[in-house]
């Protein structure tokens, strides 16, 4: 009980400062891209240019139609973009800010809030190539895109617990960023973000699609756009996880908040 | 009333060597049974680097840590500032705290000063709106003129420490830590330097400040602490703790 109370007061401490996570989140943007007279935009127009090959070379191997599979590509990698730089910058949440960390008794949520806002800064950017690819192919957008408001913020809960375990595990454990980065590499291979799932005729394999969680996450975002409904089991998953999450953070985060800073 | 509480307080490092740090050497000590990692000593070696520290800092009270270098009094700051928390007693303290111990880190070299005033207003947590009101006044202090609106990396090193001076002095706590006395610029800036921190350590309640100087120590405080490997060894009017440190 002491370890939740421990961990709320800092959520406490740091939405009382939430303007701070703010601030250092855009600074970071501001940083990377100073100087470039587009910015942030240059992230644009790479996720753009990806789009438009995967789109084209895969589009054709697995012979779907262009207006169908572009606009699910997009959202998939653009949502897999955010989901997969979050959980990168999540490891080194605390890492690269040990300097503060170990200077002031900011509340440690703070430096996960930042990383969480610098990433959904940078999706805010990405997502401006979702209206054009819907253009191009005239694809109608349904009433189910209001979903994706409450869908979004399922997966910002999840991301969340996730990376503050993250940064927590990674400043203790220094290749945790790696074994995190190769595990991501092969969850884009094997959640539907290429492929369709309506593409996966093996019915075991479909079996092991359900059981991915980021599927689910994914999801509940990317149904609505394309203007279908997410499944129940979609949503279950996705706030069970956030539930059950969230507790588990919370009693992992208050017993070791206190040491982060000996770990640095 | 600001005060300062310790009871059996001490602070345990873990010093993890690289291969500490490491998952996979973890694992490969269970799958062999502790063979693999023992050679190379898997283990974490702790360091005490504050013991069983009993005091109490009344408010009023000019404290000065005295020690040579590894006595732990950079470590006694950030205790109190509250950064590491106790590994075993009881830390108590009533009232904000403030803390002027590396005022330049964390300034961003390509952003401008103004910008760098709010970063770093924001993170010692200085709300937006109180240094809106007091922007003017220190970009004035600073004496940086337009300097203040182009990146700091073009700024000497000069420049930088008047900028990171000007917005870390803006803070009033009750309780104000310092390692060593801050000193600033050339002579002309200098002076009002030297009057801006005396009006801050006079309008705290109470200062702790780790010093190896003879005459700061025995001009601003009142009390001292003798540190000597983590521990406390004397602990007294300022007077009688100068005269058994310096000799």
């Amino acid at each position: 009980m002491g370890n939740i109370n421990t961990a709320l007061d800092d959520f406490v401490a740091a939405y009382r400062r939430k303007g701070l996570a703010g601030m250092l989140g855009w600074q970071d943007v501001k940083q990377r891209y100073r100087r470039s007279k587009i910015g942030p935009f240059w992230l644009t127009i790479s996720m753009g240019v990806t789009v438009a090959t995967i789109g084209i070379v895969f589009g054709s191997i697995f012979g779907s139609p262009m207006q169908e599979y572009l606009p699910f590509l997009a959202c998939g990698l653009i949502l897999w973009g955010f989901i997969s730089s979050t959980l990168t910058d999540g490891c080194h949440g605390f890492i690269s800010a040990d300097a503060v960390i170990k200077q002031l008794p900011i509340p440690l949520a703070t430096h996960v809030l930042r990383v969480m806002w610098r990433n959904i800064i940078m999706l805010a950017h990405n997502i401006v190539i979702l209206p054009v690819v819907f253009l191009v192919f005239l694809k109608p957008v349904s009433w189910a895109v209001f979903l994706v408001v409450p869908g979004l913020l399922l997966l910002f809960a999840n991301l969340a617990w996730v990376c503050l375990i993250l940064a927590i595990v990674c400043a203790r454990y220094r290749d945790i960023p790696q074994i995190i980065a190769s595990v991501l590499q092969v969850c884009f291979y094997i959640t539907p973000i290429m492929w369709m799932p309506s593409q996966m005729k093996h019915p075991t394999a479909a079996t092991f699609m359900e059981l991915n969680p980021i599927f689910h996450l994914l999801e509940i975002v990317r149904a609505p756009i394309l203007g279908t409904l997410p499944t129940l089991t979609n949503w279950v998953v996705a706030l069970g996880l956030a539930i059950v999450g969230w507790i588990a953070t919370l009693a992992f985060f208050g017993r070791y908040k206190h040491r982060v800073a000996y770990w640095l | 009333m600001a005060f300062i509480q310790m009871n059996s307080v001490s602070i345990d490092f873990p010093v993890y060597n690289v291969s500490g740090r490491s998952l996979k050497k973890r694992l490969l000590q269970v799958a062999t049974g502790g063979q693999l990692g023992s050679g190379s000593d898997g283990k974490s070696v702790v360091v005490r680097a504050l013991e069983d520290l009993n005091f109490r800092i009344n408010d009023g009270e000019r404290v000065a840590l005295l020690g040579h270098n590894g006595a732990g009094k950079s470590t006694m700051l950030r205790l109190l500032s509250g950064v590491y928390h106790p590994s075993s007693g009881v830390y108590e303290h009533e009232g904000q705290i403030g803390s002027l111990i590396d005022i330049s880190f964390g300034i961003d070299p390509e952003a401008s000063g103004r910008e760098n005033i709010y970063l770093r207003g924001a993170l010692l947590g200085i709300d937006k709106a109180e240094l809106t009101s007091q922007i003017d006044a220190i970009i004035e202090f600073s004496q940086l003129g337009d300097f203040i609106d182009i990146p700091t990396r073009t700024y000497s090193s000069g420049m930088h420490l008047r900028l990171a001076f000007a917005v870390s002095t803006i803070i009033r706590p009750q309780i104000l830590l310092m390692d060593e006395w801050l000193s600033v610029g050339d002579e002309g800036f200098k002076s009002s330097a030297e009057k801006r921190l005396t009006d801050l350590v006079e309008s705290t309640n109470i200062l702790v400040i780790a010093s190896h100087s003879k005459e700061l120590v025995s001009h601003v405080c009142t009390r001292g602490l003798w540190m000597e490997h983590g521990k406390v060894r004397m602990d007294g009017p300022i007077d009688e703790v100068v005269k058994a440190y310096f000799g």
